[in-house]
């Protein structure tokens, strides 16, 4: 009984983690529509700019990924 | 392999997929079962290898002014990424670029193998993604601190900062320095996972569907996912970019610590 509500409750934490994914994708897509703004007021310096652009998305989906590994460390490892 | 019963009729199993299994029944003695044995892994391993080195072989027997079709698509691949790494981590950085290739050409081959119906994704496990994360993450620091010595601590002082500030900006920057091959090799996991497994479970609607509609059902999920499909070619690719653009980065982070 004691292990169910255990289990219970890393699943349920493993749930709400998964939130964190979606804000990690606000984040990306704050990082993507700045570009496109940006890009289409200046479309010649905007070609030099898309490693820039990876490299903001991937660090913004840095943090979402370990709401990813939070839920993954509360199924399999807690 | 979990085959259907009575109960579990449209029960859907996203991740089997992703089970490692041996090819060639069980390996050494007891309790070394894993040694000698050859798994699915090891097989696609091999593939990815094997299909790298056909394409620059063939790619380059020729070496006709005008391109072949097979050595065009190696020259650009060479040339996209030897320009990334000059852009990204600066000229001096080019004596690194057969490794930084190396890792594209694998990471991207793997994960647009991985996209052939009922192949196995190996870049989709944490263990591969996580050796190739650590690899770059000691290979930067290790290079780090013997290009510039102690003057690699810098990369984690801020000069520009104010004084009081210093030494919080440096703890902060420290964890995230370490958190670096974590996210880099989950980055690439859990995409190509999460990936595999929708499509796994769009697939599982389908024949659920199928079973209940008497065919025509099956419509819809059949079309979500090629849609899906579509997406994962480009996350395939994205992925690999991803992983090789960071990589430059903390290669420039070894490079030139002093920001």
């Amino acid at each position: 009984m004691e292990g169910d509500i255990a289990a219970m409750g890393a699943y349920l934490g493993a749930g709400f983690s998964a939130i964190g994914m979606g804000l990690a994708g606000i984040g990306v897509g704050n990082v993507a529509a700045n570009f496109l703004s940006g890009a289409l007021r200046n479309p010649a310096a905007a070609g030099e700019q898309t490693a820039t652009l990876f490299i903001g998305i991937a660090f913004a989906e840095a943090l979402g990924i370990f709401s990813f590994l939070v839920a993954l460390l509360l199924m399999f490892a807690v | 392999m979990a085959t259907p019963t009575d109960g579990e009729l449209f029960a859907i199993h996203p991740m089997d997929q992703f089970a490692v299994e041996s090819l060639s029944g069980h390996g050494g003695p007891a309790g070394l079962a894993g040694i000698g044995m050859f798994t699915n892994q090891m097989l696609w391993l091999a593939i990815t290898v094997l299909a790298i080195a056909a394409l620059f072989v063939l790619g380059s027997r020729g070496r006709a002014m005008v391109p072949s079709r097979i050595q065009s698509v190696g020259e650009l691949m060479y040339g996209f990424i030897y320009k990334m790494v000059e852009d990204v981590a600066g000229r001096d950085a080019i004596r690194f670029f057969p490794c930084i290739m190396t890792l594209f050409t694998f990471i991207l081959f793997a994960n647009l193998l991985a996209l052939i119906p009922t192949s196995f994704s190996i870049t989709s496990h944490i263990a591969v993604t996580g050796v190739l994360a650590m690899l770059v993450f000691l290979g930067v620091t290790v290079l780090g601190f013997i290009l510039n010595g102690a003057k690699f601590l810098k990369l984690f002082w801020a000069d520009e900062a104010p004084l009081a500030l210093r030494p919080v900006l440096a703890v902060i920057e420290l964890i995230s320095y370490f958190v670096r091959p974590v996210s880099h090799s989950i980055r690439l996991g859990a995409n190509l996972m999460a990936g595999h497994a929708v499509l796994k479970v769009f697939a599982g609607f389908a024949g659920g569907l199928a079973v209940l509609t008497y065919g025509p059902g099956a419509i819809v999920p059949i079309v979500a996912i090629s849609a899906m499909y579509g997406l994962e070619l480009l996350v395939a690719v994205v992925q690999a970019y991803v992983f090789t653009i960071l990589t430059c980065v903390y290669l420039k982070d070894a490079l030139h610590p002093g920001h």
